[in-house]
Parts: structure tokens; C-alpha cells; sequence
């Protein structure tokens, strides 16, 4: 038998694009090999090997930069933009990871497989954010979400937490089906799977004009619309984001999304100005439906962790506008406010997590009156975060929606603006719920006493909130950063 | 050398930030642990001081009151020091923004404009929104009211709020709102403005909450807060429109790409009055005019310094300076100009009646405020926007003044503030009565003070601009007339007259300390002689103040519109004729007040009985609060539950039930109730995704 | 949707597609509606028992499963499917090179660490 030839170059060049996805997968299979010797009481050192494992690959992801490496003949990229959401993606997992020395002490997740999954999944999200092959992207998103499931019903005993997971499972399992059945009609159509391919093809009106491919990418956004959870698709996150374990209800929000939007991005950015009218009305459509169901729907919620669920929502749907936007300025807009609300959005759960005594019941907005003053860091942090979720100047979140709807009315989506505008609005009511509740409201008897976090853990909580922060006053460099990645993709 | 100093323009909001961080620390290591330590159990919420400091003193239990800082036990030392740092940052502002000024003023007229980047806060491609300030006439009107009145504050503030015990964390609440209204007024571009007035306004909320185990103040920061973010909301797609029309957002660039714009035909009338309306909705709203007022008396909830600092001298004002300094925006529409002349001057009519029926002396204050507010939006609509930033001026002086007064009178009656339970307090509080009566004199119209000029030339302007009409002049003089009736009401049922005190608090009337009668003084002087800066060329004055703005204004007539600032002036004789008859009206409002309530005091209860139904829509302010709630907060709340049910709670609701049930039979009934849940969310997914990919091919096969 | 259907003509190499997928589901849902609306429908006790060949159920017909026989049999998936993957493997071994050792190797190596740890876990011992 001949040989078949090797492409040593190649083959190396390729496991260099991969580089952090590979210390992350070997981080956690050290995990779990660790987690065989180490006795009950040293399990914590697992956490701090994760977060060792999470800071090296930011640090490979960092020397590797954002020069264009191609790897495994396209089927993957480390372009800027996908540095750009390597960054966020893995920015979210060491807070969150930094928070588990804290959170897996009380509610008892201080266990190998946690950290393991969580860095499994972690590795899915790069794979996505770097995929340029729609199966790549498939793959990574199924890496993604099934280590998510798992985590959403770690908590055996708890019957919401295995609740949210059975629903988020089965129809993640349903969605799943949407995304690869479109995956294959586009290749039918198309006869590839690679998105630039199918991008430059898109001039051609026998694909564009195909209903086959149309259907196919149709499907395939239901698929990424199920991720990142736009109504109509979203009926499992409440449900899902309320039964998590906390921290992993905070980890989903910052870097699930952040994966999904990224492979989205992608898609959307190269293929849909060709099929521009059908696409933005969709687009559209979802948009404003996204802000406004949430929106509203968070403001009935009493219960913190539901009602973040809710706004994570309406996140999503503000996002969307700077999609529907499209262009150099709506992709921007996408990647800074994905960055923006990684920051804030584990902040805000960090807090509420050490303000919650127990998970459920805990989370009650009753929890928190009159914390404000009698523990005033708690209370200023939980205000920063949500200020800068309502979007209220000088917090990045004003900084991301400013350029969210302000690429809406370039692109001459005044009405989407508005309507996102007037949607924040609403929001203020209950973002500003909690922080009544915490300053102006009598506390009751036997005042709860928060956790004592970690030092780890304070130092996630600092890191997000000087972040938030310096993100609001000082962007300038982190937009010219997202700028730069997403002029990388179109050229 | 004189950009030397302009140099140091940054250190003006750079004071009470440092105000901020310093007092915060010290509220944070000094005050806290010691108000918990007080507090002990039951935790802080339950037992703070109220603003009826009357209990506290029969009781003897936060302090006795006058030395400033005591304490119970022990004279906290920390509260001496916030004492002085607070009014101290604030009154180096005003030093450097008096030099930055004077230096300014040396400049020749077309130059007196200065810009200082401190750094790029948002730059990506052709768009910049840098942090940077400019100082030109308008801004340094603007600065040196807001730092010279607000320092006043700050000191009068010390002696007020000495029996308060979260005394550091209420400097550090009006520090903050110094740094957001600096920040507010200097700014050089729309966002870094939109910065200051999100920030003006947060600070408000804490503020107007500053009392929170009050069920009414906490609820009327809340509402403050929500009916100003429907304003801002305006606001800001003001600026996204501005953004996507002229590429920019500093006001440099805006005005000076007016004319290009204009004449290449992408500025149409249409756009301009677009932009203006937006900008106006957010003035409403930051400013308290009709339809979004309703928030400001219920602010009065707050403490009375903030009240005379935030509700009345500055924050409130802020839509007025907005309004101003996009006044080049605002001379392009006609129609906008219009709608903000019919506004003011239905604001100034509508507010002034309701004050007529107010027995609270805050909130006669508060719907006074509104009203004169409408006046200065009258200016600007009419295209004077020099005489609405006169006014503004003026209004500061004598307006902190009557609410610094109001709170010096409220202080010694022990927290009393329904002006059926005072009378005859002149005797105790000569200083406060002298004071207040001057500022009431100067808010009347009366010649010579202050308010005489400001008003006069509005109402004037009203009448002979080319935007204005004969109707607004009405309007105008007639609101005047009920303002001074208003006032003199307010004066003789507190000051003149038997005393209708409760005897206990009788008993504790005094004087207030020095450090509030001093501001007061200072105030009354500005109240009385702050005027001749802008006395007008009719009666023998060169009118500074006009002069002295018109580089800012005259460019904008020049660039805008056809020199509507500069209309042919009519007769002089005309001019006399009219400033007769408001002055002749404001006298006449002067004698019905003393008829009624030094003469007759029988005849209002009897006015009242006569139209019940008159008194009564007067009185409960038009019901306009419960109208929103029924129209609008009612509809929000129901639109919203229905959007829940809609997408959720069908299904959500119905997983709750079955678990509760699931738990009560066990029976297999509920794993079918259950499967079909999770299929109903599957269903809902499926319906979506045939509607979306329906959707998508229906759009592209249908040309 | 006239357009829709004139993209859609019989020349169209999707067309019998769509007929069978149309016969299909007309059929199915045909014959399901049409027993629903032919057939008596008399509910009783007996009807909702479980169906066990007419012997009457001795137990719920909801039997908890022990969560062991699941764990063995995702287990012997998982290196069934390492079976699969290790015979084309086999079959190329020669032409495929060191690199194909190696690459092998490290398939399996990452399934050995499942292997041990799942045993060190105690997966694998009946109790």
C-alpha cells in the first residue's frame, strides 16, 4: 500500500491555530485526573488548577494574536475576530472559575467533573467562535451544550435544577436537529460547507434564489436563535437559567451567548447582505420582538435569578439590533456589547450569589432589603452592575447600547432604535427594583449576613466591576479592538 | 497669563469629585460603623432621624441642635471635617471658574470660546465623542451659578442637616450632584452633556430618597427617576438623529456644519424640527413642563436644601441650558420654536394656578418653580434665548433664596410645613423674613429687583420677536399676576397674622444659626441687585448680560435662521406700555394676596365653599397624577402581563401547577400534564421556526 | 406564493420529493384522523390500565431502573464506538504512517483517562 501523503507543515500549523482550545481540553483532562489522587479536603486545588489552565490559554491565545492562521485546510481560524471572542469567551470562564473557590464550598459543587465540564464546554465555545466550516461550528456548539446540560442539573437534589436541565436538554436536543438539518440543505444547494465559500457563491443567483438554501439557512438560524434564546425560541431559558446553579446560570448568560453570537456573526456578516430584504426582515422581526417580551416579562418577576433570566433575554434582542444593523459598525457594536455584558452580567450573579443564602427561594427580591447600607461594597457593586444593564451613563453598558442603536439608525433602522431606546427604558423599572430594595427599604428582622467571598472570588467581583467601569469611561481602545476584528472578517 | 488659568478649566468638576471620594471614605470608615453601632437592633432601616426634628429634641436623643456636629454620646470629630470639606470643594470650583471667567473675559468677544479635551471617551472611525469641556459665555452663566449658589447651599446645608445622622453620606449625595451638573454644563459635546444629565438626575433620585424609611420620598425618587428616563429617552435619539445628520456630536462641529448641511439639502425642516422635538422631550422632562412636571412637587419630599439646590436653582434648569445651547437647532424649525413657546407659557399659567390651593410651603415653591420654568421655555420659543438665561439667573437667586427661607422657617417650627399651622413667625426669625420677603418682592416683579428685569424682557420678547405673538404676552402677564398672588399668600398666611403654631412648637421657634442666615443674606443681596447686570437700553441700562451672551447667540442667528434674535425693535413707548401693565397686574395680584389674607381671611374658605368644583380640580393639581396612573401606568402594567402570559406563563404557570398537584396525587395524570408542557415549548419552537423559514422564502421567491 | 409554486414546477428535480413527502404525511394523518373520527370512543377504568397480554399488572408499569445498568451501557457505547473507529484505522494502518500511530494514540490515550477514571470512580464495581 502507498502512503498517503502528510502535510507535516500543515498539520502543525493547524494544531497551533488551536492552541488555547488544546490547553483548555488538556486542562481539563488533568482535572479529572487530579481529581482521582487529591483526598475530599484538597478538591479545591482543582479549581485552582482550572483557573491556572484558563489564564495559560488567554496567555497562548495572547501570543498567538490577531494575525489570520488558518488551520486543518479552513475548517478552522484564528482571525481577529476570533481572538476577540477567544478573549471574552475565556475573560468569562476565569471569572467564573474564580467565583467556583467561593460558590462550590457552599452549594457543594466542589467536584472534579464540574470544573472538567465546565472547561469542556469552554473548549466547545472556542471551537465555535473559530469555526469557519459550518460543521465545525456544529461541532463546537455541541461540545458547548452538552457539558451544559450536565451543569444545569448538577444539582441532583434539586427538583428545578433537574427540571431546567431535562427541558433545556430535550429541546436543545430539538433545536440541535433545526441546525444540522439546515447545515445540510445548505450543502445540498451549495455543495460546501465552508462559510467563505458559500459567501463568495452568494452572488450567484441559482443559490441565492434556492429555496433549498434558503430553507437550510433558515433552519440554521433557528438553531442559533435557540442558543442565544430570541423569542419565540427562548421558552427554556427561565426555566433553565433559574434551575442552573448559579454560577453556572452566570457562566451561561456571559459565554454561551458570546460563542453563539460569535458563530452567528460569522454567518450573518458574510452571507447575509446577498439576501438582504428577506433576511432583515427577519432580523427585525426578532429583534424587536427578543427586547420586548423580555423586557416585559422581567418586569413581573420577583425572584432575582428569574428575573436576570428575563433580561438576559432582552440582551440578546438588543444585541440583535447591532446584527440587524450589519456592516463594520453593527459588528462592532455586537462585539463590544457581547464583551460588555459578559462583564456585568457575572457580576451581577456573583453578587447575588453571595447575597442569596440558598439557591430558589434565595433569590427573592424580599432577600434584599435594606443590604444597601449595612454592607455598602455588596450594595455599590449590585448597583454598578445593574445601572450599567439599564445602560445609564458612565457604565459600558451605556457605551455598548450607544453604539448598538446608533448603528441601527446609520443603517436606517430608526425604528428598531426607537423601539430598543423605549425598551431600556422599561428596563430601568426593574433593574432599579433590587437597588430600591436595598437602600430604601426597612431590612427586616435578623438581617441576613451575606457569604464572606473568597479572595478570589472578590478579586472576580473587582475585576468586573473596574471593568464595567473602565469600558464606560475609557472604550476607546477596546471599540478600535473590535473594529480591527471585524474589518479581519469582511476583508 | 490668561490661558494660563483657562488651562485649569478640568479642576472645576475635578472638586467635588474629590469631594465625593473623600467624604465617601469617610462615610464608609467613620459613619458607618458608627450609625450601626447606634442603630444597633433593629437594623438601620427602622429608626432614623425624620425631618420632624421636633420628637428628636423633646427627646434629646440624635443631638441637640446648632453646634453642627453632635452626636448623642460623643461628638463624632469626622463630621467637623465633612463640614468643611464638602462646601470647601465646592467653593474652590467657584474660585477657579471665577478665574476661568475673568480670563475668558479678556478675551475679545468672537474668541471667547474655549475647548479643552482631556482625553478621546468614545473614537472609532470618523465618529469622536471626546471627555472634554468648553467654557464660552453660556457654559461659564451656567458654571458660575451653579458653583457659586451651590456652595451657598453647601454651607447653608451644615447648619440644616446638623441633626441628621447619615451626615456624610448626604455631602457626599450633593458633591456627587455638583460633579454630574459641572459635568452637565461644561461638557463639549451632546454625549458627555447626556452623561451629566443621567448622572444630575441619579443623584436627584438618592437625594429626593435621602429620607427613605419614608414611604412618600422613596416613592417619589422612584418617580423622579422614571418619568425623567422618558425624557432622557427623548434625549438621546435627539443625539443619535444629531449623530447620524452631522457625523459629530460636539456642539463646535454641530452649529458650525449648519449652514453646509442646510443648503445641500440634507438638513431639511423636517429633520431639524424632528431633532429639536426630541431634545425638547428630554428639557420636559429634566425641566418639569407639561406633560412630564408631575415628578417635581412630589420631589419636595427630599431635603429643603436639595430642594432649593437641585429642584429649582440648577438640575432643573438644565433643559433650559440644553434648550439654549442647541439654540442654532432650534432657530431652524419654526415649528419646534412654536411648540416651545406654547409649552412655557402654558406651563407658567397651569403651574401657577395650582400653587394658588397648595397649603404646603414646599410645594407652593415647587409648582412656583415649574412655572417660572415655563417662563424661561417661553424665552427660547419666542428666539430669546439671552433673556430665558437671564432669567434663569435670576430665578437661581431668588428661588434658592425662598427655598432655603421656606426650609430656615420649616427648621424652626420643628418640621412643620403646612402654612395653616404658622403665622406670625416675622417676630422669631427677623433675618429669615427679611430675606424671603425680598426674593418674594423680586419673583413678583416689583421694579428694580432682580425679577423685574428678567421677566420684563421675556414678556417683552414675547411680544415683539418675530416668533412671538400678542397671545403669549398674555399669557405671560397674566401668570406674573398670579404669581405675585401666589407669593404674597405664601408670605403673610407664614409670616404676618396671630400665630397658628402648635404651642409645643411654639415653644422651640428660634432664629437658625449662622451658617444658614449667611447664605440667606448673600442671597438676598443677588436677589435684589442680581438684575443690573441686564437692565435694557429703554430704561437707561446697556444690558450686559445680552452682551455678554450674544458672541454664542448672534453666531447662531448668523448661522440659523434670518436674525430672529435681532427683530426690528418697535416703539420704545410700546415697550413702556406693556412693562406698565405686567408691572400694574403684578401689583394687582400683590393687593388681592392682602385683601384676602390680611383683610378678609374669612373670604378664601368662602371663595372655596362658593365653587366647590373649581376648588376642588385646583386643589387635587387638575388630577393629573391620577390620570397618568389610570392612562398609563395602569396600561403598562397590564400590557406587560399580558406579553408574559402570552409567551410564558401559559406554560410556566401551568409547570408550576403541576408540580403542586404532581405532589398531591402522584398520579400519572401529571407526567402527562408535564410531557405535554415541555411539548408545548417545543411546539412554540416549531411554529417559530415555520414562520421564519416561511417567512424567508415567501420574501425571496415573491419579487 | 404563486411565485413560490412557479419555482417549484415539474421540471424541478425536487418536485417527486415533494409528492412523496405530500403522499406521506397526507396518508398518516389521513388514516390517524380517520380512526379518531370513525372510531367509538368509550372510556372506562379498564381502558386506562396498562395493556400487560390480558393479564392484570401485578406493579406500576413506572419501574425505577437502577442508575447502573444506564452507566454500564453509555460505558460499553463509548468503547464500542472506540472499536468502530479503531478497525478502518486498522485497515490503513500501514499507508497512514507514524502520523496515524500517533494520531491513534492519542484518540485512545483520551479514552483510557475516561477508562480510568470512570473505574477509580467505581463505575464499573456491581453493588
Amino acid at each position: 500500500m502507498t502512503p498517503i501523503a502528510m502535510d507535516t507543515g500543515a498539520l502543525v500549523r493547524g494544531l497551533y491555530c488551536i492552541l488555547p482550545e488544546m490547553v483548555v481540553i488538556g486542562t481539563a483532562i488533568l482535572v479529572l485526573l487530579a481529581d482521582l489522587l487529591l483526598p475530599e479536603e484538597g478538591k479545591k486545588r482543582l479549581c485552582h488548577l482550572s483557573v491556572a489552565g484558563v489564564a495559560a490559554a488567554i496567555l497562548s491565545a495572547l501570543w498567538l494574536g490577531p494575525g489570520k492562521i488558518e488551520g486543518f485546510s479552513g475548517m478552522i481560524v484564528h482571525d481577529g475576530m476570533g481572538l476577540f471572542f477567544t478573549l471574552t469567551i475565556l475573560a468569562a470562564a476565569l471569572l467564573t472559575l474564580m467565583m467556583a473557590t467561593g460558590y462550590s464550598e457552599w452549594e457543594g459543587t466542589q467536584k472534579g467533573e464540574f470544573y472538567a465540564l465546565i472547561l469542556l464546554s469552554t473548549s466547545g465555545m472556542l471551537f465555535m467562535a473559530e469555526g469557519t466550516d459550518l460543521m465545525t461550528v456544529f461541532l463546537g456548539l455541541e461540545t458547548l451544550s452538552i457539558p451544559i446540560y450536565c451543569l444545569v442539573g448538577f444539582h441532583r437534589g434539586r427538583m428545578r435544577s433537574l427540571e431546567g436541565a431535562m427541558k433545556y436538554f430535550l429541546l436543545g436536543a430539538f433545536s440541535s436537529g433545526f441546525f444540522l438539518y439546515g447545515i445540510a440543505l445548505m450543502y445540498a444547494a451549495a455543495g460546501t460547507t465552508r462559510i467563505p465559500v458559500i459567501a463568495s457563491m452568494m452572488r450567484d443567483a441559482r443559490l441565492y434564489g434556492n429555496p433549498v438554501f434558503l430553507a437550510g439557512i433558515g433552519l440554521l438560524l433557528v438553531g442559533f436563535a435557540f442558543k442565544v434564546s430570541l423569542v419565540p425560541f427562548h421558552m427554556w431559558t427561565p426555566d433553565a437559567y433559574e434551575g442552573a446553579p448559579t454560577l453556572v446560570t452566570a457562566f451561561m448568560g456571559a459565554a454561551v451567548k458570546a460563542a453563539a453570537f460569535a458563530a452567528l456573526l460569522r454567518v450573518v456578516l458574510l452571507t447575509f447582505p446577498a439576501i438582504l430584504p428577506a433576511m432583515s426582515g427577519v432580523l427585525w422581526v426578532l429583534a424587536a420582538l427578543t427586547m420586548t417580551v423580555g423586557n416585559f416579562s422581567a418586569l413581573l418577576q420577583n425572584n432575582m435569578k428569574r428575573m436576570l433570566a428575563y433580561s438576559s433575554i432582552a440582551h440578546a434582542g438588543y444585541i440583535l439590533v447591532g446584527l440587524t444593523a450589519g456592516g463594520v459598525a453593527g459588528g462592532q457594536a455586537v462585539l463590544f456589547y457581547v464583551l460588555v455584558y459578559a462583564f456585568m452580567n457575572l457580576g451581577a450573579f456573583g453578587v447575588i450569589m453571595l447575597v442569596a443564602q440558598r439557591e430558589d427561594d434565595g433569590y427573592d427580591i424580599d432577600n434584599f432589603a435594606g443590604i444597601g447600607f449595612r454592607y455598602p461594597v455588596l450594595g455599590g457593586l449590585l448597583s454598578l452592575f445593574l445601572v450599567s444593564l439599564a445602560g445609564i451613563p458612565p457604565t459600558a453598558g451605556f457605551v455598548g447600547k450607544f453604539y448598538l442603536f446608533g448603528a441601527a439608525v446609520r443603517s436606517g433602522y430608526v425604528g428598531l432604535a426607537v423601539l430598543g431606546v423605549l425598551n431600556s427604558a422599561v428596563s430601568v423599572y426593574y433593574y432599579l427594583r433590587p437597588v430600591v430594595s436595598m437602600y430604601m427599604a426597612p431590612a427586616p428582622e435578623g438581617i441576613p449576613v451575606p457569604r464572606p467571598p473568597r479572595s478570589a472570588f472578590s478579586f472576580a467581583l473587582c475585576a468586573s466591576a473596574a471593568a464595567v467601569l473602565l469600558l464606560g469611561v475609557m472604550p476607546a481602545s477596546a471599540l478600535e479592538f473590535a473594529e480591527r476584528s471585524v474589518l479581519s472578517l469582511l476583508m | 497669563m490668561v490661558s494660563g488659568v483657562l488651562d485649569y478649566l478640568w479642576l472645576v468638576p475635578a472638586f467635588p469629585l474629590l469631594g465625593v471620594i473623600l467624604n465617601g471614605v469617610l462615610a464608609l470608615i467613620a459613619e458607618r460603623p458608627f450609625l450601626l453601632k447606634e442603630a444597633g437592633l433593629p437594623p438601620p432601616g427602622g429608626s432614623h432621624g425624620h425631618p420632624s426634628r421636633g420628637n428628636s429634641h423633646a427627646t434629646e436623643a440624635p443631638g441637640s441642635h446648632g453646634s453642627g456636629a453632635s452626636g448623642p454620646h460623643s461628638a463624632p470629630v469626622y463630621r467637623n471635617v465633612v463640614a468643611f470639606l464638602a462646601p470647601g470643594a465646592v467653593g474652590a470650583s467657584f474660585v477657579v471658574a471665577l478665574l476661568c471667567v475673568l480670563s475668558l473675559a479678556a478675551r475679545p468677544p468672537e474668541g471667547r470660546t474655549f475647548v479643552q479635551i482631556l482625553f478621546p471617551w468614545i473614537q472609532s472611525g470618523s465618529f469622536l465623542a471626546p471627555v472634554g469641556f468648553q467654557l464660552d459665555p453660556l457654559s461659564s452663566v451656567m458654571a458660575l451659578v451653579v458653583t457659586g449658589v451651590g456652595f451657598l447651599i453647601h454651607v447653608y446645608s451644615v447648619g440644616y442637616m446638623s441633626h441628621e445622622r447619615a451626615f456624610a453620606r448626604y455631602f457626599v449625595y450633593l458633591n456627587l450632584f455638583m460633579f454630574a451638573m459641572l459635568m452637565l454644563v461644561l461638557a463639549n459635546n451632546y454625549l458627555l452633556m447626556f452623561v451629566g444629565w443621567e448622572g444630575v438626575g441619579l443623584c436627584s433620585y438618592l437625594l429626593i430618597g435621602y429620607w427613605y424609611e419614608k414611604q412618600s420620598a422613596s416613592d417619589a425618587g422612584k418617580k423622579a427617576f422614571i418619568v425623567n428616563r422618558i425624557g432622557d429617552f427623548g434625549f438621546l435619539l435627539g443625539v443619535f438623529l444629531i449623530f447620524w445628520t452631522f457625523g459629530s456630536v460636539s456642539f463646535t462641529d454641530v452649529f458650525a456644519r449648519i449652514p453646509l448641511l442646510r443648503d445641500s439639502g440634507v438638513l431639511t425642516a423636517g429633520m431639524a424640527t424632528a431633532i429639536t422635538l426630541l431634545l425638547f422631550l428630554g428639557a420636559t422632562g429634566k425641566s418639569a413642563q407639561i406633560p412630564l412636571y408631575v415628578w417635581l412637587p412630589d420631589a419636595m419630599e427630599g431635603p429643603t436644601p436639595v430642594s432649593a439646590l437641585i429642584h429649582a436653582a440648577t438640575m432643573v434648569t438644565a433643559g433650559v441650558y440644553m434648550v439654549a445651547r442647541s439654540s442654532a437647532l432650534f432657530l431652524l424649525s419654526p415649528d419646534a420654536m412654536s411648540v416651545v413657546a406654547v409649552i412655557g407659557a402654558a406651563t407658567a399659567i397651569f403651574s401657577a394656578t395650582i400653587g394658588i390651593c397648595q397649603t404646603d410651603i414646599k410645594r407652593v415653591l415647587a409648582y412656583s418653580t415649574v412655572s417660572q420654568l415655563g417662563y424661561m421655555f417661553l424665552a427660547c420659543g419666542v428666539g430669546a434665548f439671552a433673556a430665558g438665561i437671564f432669567h434663569l439667573m435670576t430665578h437661581a437667586f431668588f428661588k434658592a433664596l425662598l427655598f432655603l427661607g421656606s426650609g430656615s422657617v420649616i427648621h424652626a417650627l420643628s418640621g412643620e410645613q403646612d402654612m395653616r399651622k404658622m403665622g406670625g413667625v416675622r417676630r422669631y426669625l427677623p433675618v429669615t423674613f427679611v430675606t424671603m420677603f425680598a426674593a418674594t418682592l423680586a419673583i413678583s416683579g416689583i421694579p428694580g429687583l432682580s425679577g423685574f428685569f428678567s421677566k420684563d424682557e421675556i414678556l417683552w420678547q414675547s411680544f415683539s420677536s418675530p416668533h412671538g405673538s400678542p397671545a403669549l404676552w398674555f399669557v405671560g402677564a397674566l401668570a406674573a399676576g398670579i404669581t405675585a398672588f401666589y407669593m404674597f399668600r405664601l408670605v403673610f398666611l407664614t409670616f404676618y397674622g396671630g400665630s397658628r403654631m402648635d404651642p409645643e412648637v411654639e415653644k422651640h421657634v428660634h432664629e437658625s444659626p449662622w451658617t444658614m442666615t449667611v447664605p440667606l443674606s448673600i442671597l438676598a443681596v443677588l436677589s435684589v441687585a442680581g438684575g443690573w447686570v441686564g437692565i435694557p437700553a429703554s430704561l437707561g441700562g446697556d444690558n450686559r448680560f445680552e452682551e455678554w451672551l450674544a458672541p454664542v447667540f448672534r453666531s447662531v442667528a448668523a448661522a440659523g435662521a434670518h436674525g430672529a434674535a435681532t427683530g426690528a425693535h418697535p416703539s420704545v413707548s410700546l415697550e413702556f406700555g406693556l412693562m406698565g401693565i405686567s408691572v400694574g397686574v403684578a401689583l394687582a395680584g400683590i393687593g388681592i394676596a392682602y385683601f384676602l389674607y390680611r383683610l378678609r381671611t374669612s373670604k378664601p374658605a368662602e371663595i372655596a365653599r362658593r365653587v366647590p368644583a373649581l376648588y376642588d380640580l385646583v386643589y387635587h393639581k387638575y388630577y393629573v397624577d391620577e390620570i397618568y396612573e389610570w392612562a398609563v401606568v395602569r396600561r403598562v402594567v397590564d400590557g406587560s402581563v399580558w406579553l408574559w402570559q402570552m409567551f410564558d406563563a401559559l406554560f410556566i404557570d401551568g409547570i408550576v401547577n403541576g408540580i403542586a398537584d404532581g405532589v398531591r396525587s402522584a398520579g400519572d395524570r401529571v407526567r402527562r400534564l408535564q410531557a405535554g408542557i415541555v411539548g408545548g415549548y417545543a411546539f412554540s419552537l416549531l411554529a417559530g421556526a415555520v414562520l421564519l423559514v416561511g417567512y424567508i422564502l415567501y420574501r425571496s421567491m415573491v419579487p | 406564493m404563486s411565485g413560490l409554486l412557479a419555482s417549484l414546477q415539474f421540471s424541478s428535480p425536487y418536485f417527486p420529493v415533494i409528492v412523496l413527502m405530500a403522499v406521506a404525511v397526507g396518508l398518516s394523518a389521513g388514516f390517524v384522523f380517520l380512526s379518531q373520527w370513525v372510531g367509538p370512543k368509550r372510556y372506562d377504568r379498564t381502558k386506562y390500565s396498562e395493556y400487560e397480554c390480558g393479564v392484570d399488572p401485578l406493579t406500576t408499569s413506572t419501574v425505577r431502573i437502577s442508575v447502573k445498568f444506564f452507566l454500564v451501557a453509555i460505558l460499553f457505547l463509548l468503547f464500542d464506538l472506540e472499536t468502530t473507529f479503531l478497525y478502518p484505522w486498522a485497515v490503513l494502518y500501514r499507508s497512514l504512517g507514524l502520523f496515524g500511530f500517533v494520531e491513534m494514540g492519542v484518540f485512545v490515550g483520551i479514552l483510557l483517562v475516561g477508562l480510568v477514571y470512570a473505574w477509580k470512580k467505581g463505575a464499573l464495581e456491581w453493588q
